[in-house]
């Protein structure tokens, strides 16, 4: 394994046109951002749109940190990313909604639930439970999913991944046909609806009105999500994926597992999605079969490019600055534009164009993204010249 | 995996095995639903005219998907990207040829000569009009990536396909509009022992039978096919020899876009509804049928389209629509694990 570490290190020629920041000034970077997300709660309307935008935006952040790893780690191009936004949201509805209404002969069963949810039939779990769950079924379903990946290289894993998406879509909008122990599989468009609120102990169960705890289990995930990120990549096996992404063959013949350390990105990344999944159907309120669709995986992907792919603080920029766009830009401040220049259409129609063409442009012009992760900046963008390496910083890439 | 390849390191029996279930394991794959359904066709209904009529319904509904599936597997042969937006040019081509019949003002009264006339003419302009729109996603979206790292073009493939689609949204809006039947295409035209074939299916094939053929006498003939075959096997090398690489790339798109508006055409007449998604599901299959085929395998992509939209037929009428893109994916998806090469191809770098 030294030796795959030493190929990663010679592959990476750590100096970059962008002056880095020493490393006090940017902890200190990372303390203040931490703080003023954990605090913003207390200065807005606990009830307003914005705070409801503010927790979708990082319920978001939590799912690009996970394709961040798949995609951005990895370079494993997954399309097909909300299939595990579903088995997470399903996890939830599973096991906190009225769903399984004749549950235990009618009554229910209840695991360390308080609140209304206590009372009622279906099968009610506590949060922390289901999301426990959730990263199960969603790391297994990432390893069954990467599975078939193994074997192929680029565009082909991009197809399966997009494939295995629409399988999963399609079961859960035909789910409601299917009979599995005398229940339905899933409430197809319906939805299972409604799902629990969040009951963390020693709290009084969420409630909708509002949102400053959701706001804040949000957050305390997203930091959750930043830690494992920046804890995986610098470790043995996040330099085993940076090694994968750029040489396949080189990597396996400097002896880094194939099997394994791909399985492993498709797992942890999965889980993530579980998580928010598991996240999004409670504070949604329903698990609906039209949430899954393509265009979410396409969301997702977009805020990472965005961000500019593997980049820890990137993603988290670029999927909060497009769920913004897609729920406050969007819908209220530039909706009415078509029709103020005499065009007659709805904006929020066309958000996945705007999206695609974000996509397009990035690529053209910014590959590396708004926030470009040192390796992949160079990569794309600096010639011969610029890569002068420096043994300090060659080191401080490894260990930062 | 890396064990696998190792020759030496299993016994002789798994070692046929293998080599047996790559070899014969997708045509067994493909033939499992056809001789189910036909067996239990013979035990129901005493005779196989049903499955007779999905091969039949079959066949002109892959017809649609071959034509679609060449574009992705030419374009896929001479860059090496899925081009996604491909889908969503097709489906482009069925707003366009719709747009035509009512400016050329053909409707269900015209006569035939008139309506094949009408037909012949809207054909080629839609064809043309995809064939530059697929140029032009070309210049903005590919070329000024072909050396970034691949997968920088798949996005803007994915990006430019949303783009697309929202185009035709923003067309004919966002729900399913039927249009009028100008063939009256569900009506019977001949009857072949309990096969009925219909006006359709006679007109996709009528139109794809043609198309295919001049294409690949094109490809194999031409100036520019040669251009074209030799840029697919080592653009530097054909660079080298004097090709102009980009004028050739360019061709391709062409000719993958012009197919795709034909596609777009037949498939208005024969469904006679048409919607802005329609070129999501549309693609994906199609890019189903070229790696079936083997891609980057013209003659593959076709073969492979007949088999998608023979699978599609029996999946619709017995199955049921809703899971029939459930069904092609999971073929997709076996495709994938066990001959990611197809029934024709060879093996490509990326497949391996």
């Amino acid at each position: 394994m030294s030796a795959a570490a030493a190929a990663t290190t010679a592959a990476d020629p750590s100096s970059s046109g962008r002056p880095k920041l020493p490393r006090e000034a940017r902890i200190g970077l990372a303390v203040a951002a931490i703080l003023a997300g954990a605090l913003l709660p207390l200065f807005i309307d606990g009830e307003g749109g914005f705070i409801d935008d503010a927790t979708v935006a990082l319920a978001y952040v939590v799912m690009a940190l996970g394709l961040n790893i798949i995609v951005g780690f990895a370079g494993l191009l997954d399309l097909g990313y909300v299939a595990f936004f579903a088995i997470g949201a399903y996890t939830m509805g599973y096991f906190g909604s009225l769903f399984h209404i004749t549950a235990n002969n009618g009554e229910g069963i209840h695991i360390l639930v308080s609140g209304p949810a206590a009372n009622l039939p279906g099968i009610h779990v506590n949060f922390l439970i289901i999301v426990v769950l959730a990263i199960v079924a969603t790391t297994i379903a990432g390893m069954v999913i990467g599975l078939p990946t193994l074997r192929l290289r680029g565009d082909y894993i991009a197809i399966v991944t997009l494939a295995f998406g629409e399988i999963v879509q399609r079961i859960a909008i035909n789910g409601d046909d299917i009979k599995v122990f005398g229940s339905q599989l899933t409430a197809g468009r319906q939805g299972i609806t409604p799902v629990d609120k969040i009951d963390l102990p020693f709290l009084a169960p969420f409630n909708s009105l509002e949102l400053r705890p959701w706001y804040w289990v949000a957050f305390a995930l997203v930091l959750i999500a930043l830690f494992v990120n920046f804890r995986l990549r610098d470790s043995r096996l996040g330099r085993a994926w940076i090694a994968l992404r750029e040489d396949e063959v080189a990597a396996v013949s400097m002896g880094v597992p194939l099997v394994k350390t791909k399985l492993l990105a498709y797992g942890t990344g999965a889980a993530f999605g579980g998580v928010s999944g598991a996240f999004f159907g409670s504070y949604l309120n329903t698990v609906n079969a039209d949430q899954f669709q393509f265009s979410f995986s396409i969301f997702v992907l977009a805020m990472i490019i965005l961000g500019g792919l593997g980049s820890i603080w990137g993603v988290v920029v670029g999927a909060v600055t497009l769920s913004f766009i897609n729920n406050r830009l969007i819908p209220d401040v530039l909706n009415d534009v078509p029709a103020k220049i005499g065009l007659n259409f709805d904006l929020t129609e066309l958000s996945f164009g705007i999206f695609g063409f974000l996509l397009v442009i990035m690529m053209v012009l910014r590959p590396e993204g708004l926030i470009p992760e040192r390796r992949r900046q160079i990569e794309l963008s600096a010639g011969i010249e610029d890569l002068a390496v420096d043994e300090e910083s060659v080191y401080e890439a490894r260990v930062p | 995996m890396a064990a696998a390849s190792l020759p030496a390191a299993q016994p002789a029996a798994l070692r046929a095995a293998r080599r047996f279930a790559s070899q014969y394991g997708l045509i067994a794959v493909l033939l499992i639903m056809p001789v189910a359904f036909g067996i239990h066709d013979l035990r129901t209904e005493g005779d196989l005219s049903r499955l007779g009529n999905n091969l039949e319904d079959g066949l002109s509904n892959g017809s649609i998907w071959a034509l679609v599936a060449i574009g992705y597997t030419l374009v896929y042969g001479i860059v090496e990207l899925i081009n996604f937006a491909h889908g969503e040019v097709f489906m482009l081509g069925s707003f366009v040829a719709v747009r035509l019949f009512g400016t050329i003002g053909l409707t269900a009264a015209t006569g035939v000569p008139g309506l094949v006339v009408g037909l012949i003419v809207t054909l080629l302009v839609s064809m043309i009009a995809l064939g530059v729109l697929n140029v032009m996603i070309e210049r903005v979206a590919y070329r000024p990536l072909r050396n970034a790292p691949k997968l920088a073009p798949l996005i803007t493939a994915v990006g430019f396909s949303f783009i697309l689609q929202n185009v035709g949204l923003l067309w004919r809006g966002g729900s399913q509009q039927g249009i009028e039947d100008l063939i009256n295409s569900q009506a019977e035209l001949v009857n072949l022992g309990g096969v009925s074939v219909t006006h359709g299916d006679m007109l996709a094939v009528a139109v794809t039978i043609p198309l295919v053929l001049a294409m690949t006498t094109f490809i194999a003939r031409s100036r520019l096919g040669k251009a074209m075959r030799a840029t697919a096997q080592d653009p530097d090398a054909a660079r080298l020899m004097g090709i102009n690489v980009d004028t050739t790339i360019s061709a391709t798109f062409l000719i993958g876009g012009m197919l795709a508006g034909a596609a777009g055409l037949i498939y208005a007449l024969y469904q006679t509804t048409i919607w802005y998604f329609q070129g999501f599901t549309a693609g994906l299959i199609a890019f189903t049928a070229a790696v079936m085929g083997g891609i980057g395998n013209i003659r593959g992509a076709v073969l492979g389209g007949l088999i998608i939209g023979f699978i599609q037929q029996i999946s619709d009428n017995r199955i049921g629509t809703e899971w029939t893109p459930a069904i092609v994916f999971a073929y997709l998806v076996l495709i994938m694990v066990f001959k990611p090469s197809g029934l024709l191809g060879e093996q490509t770098r990326e497949a391996g």
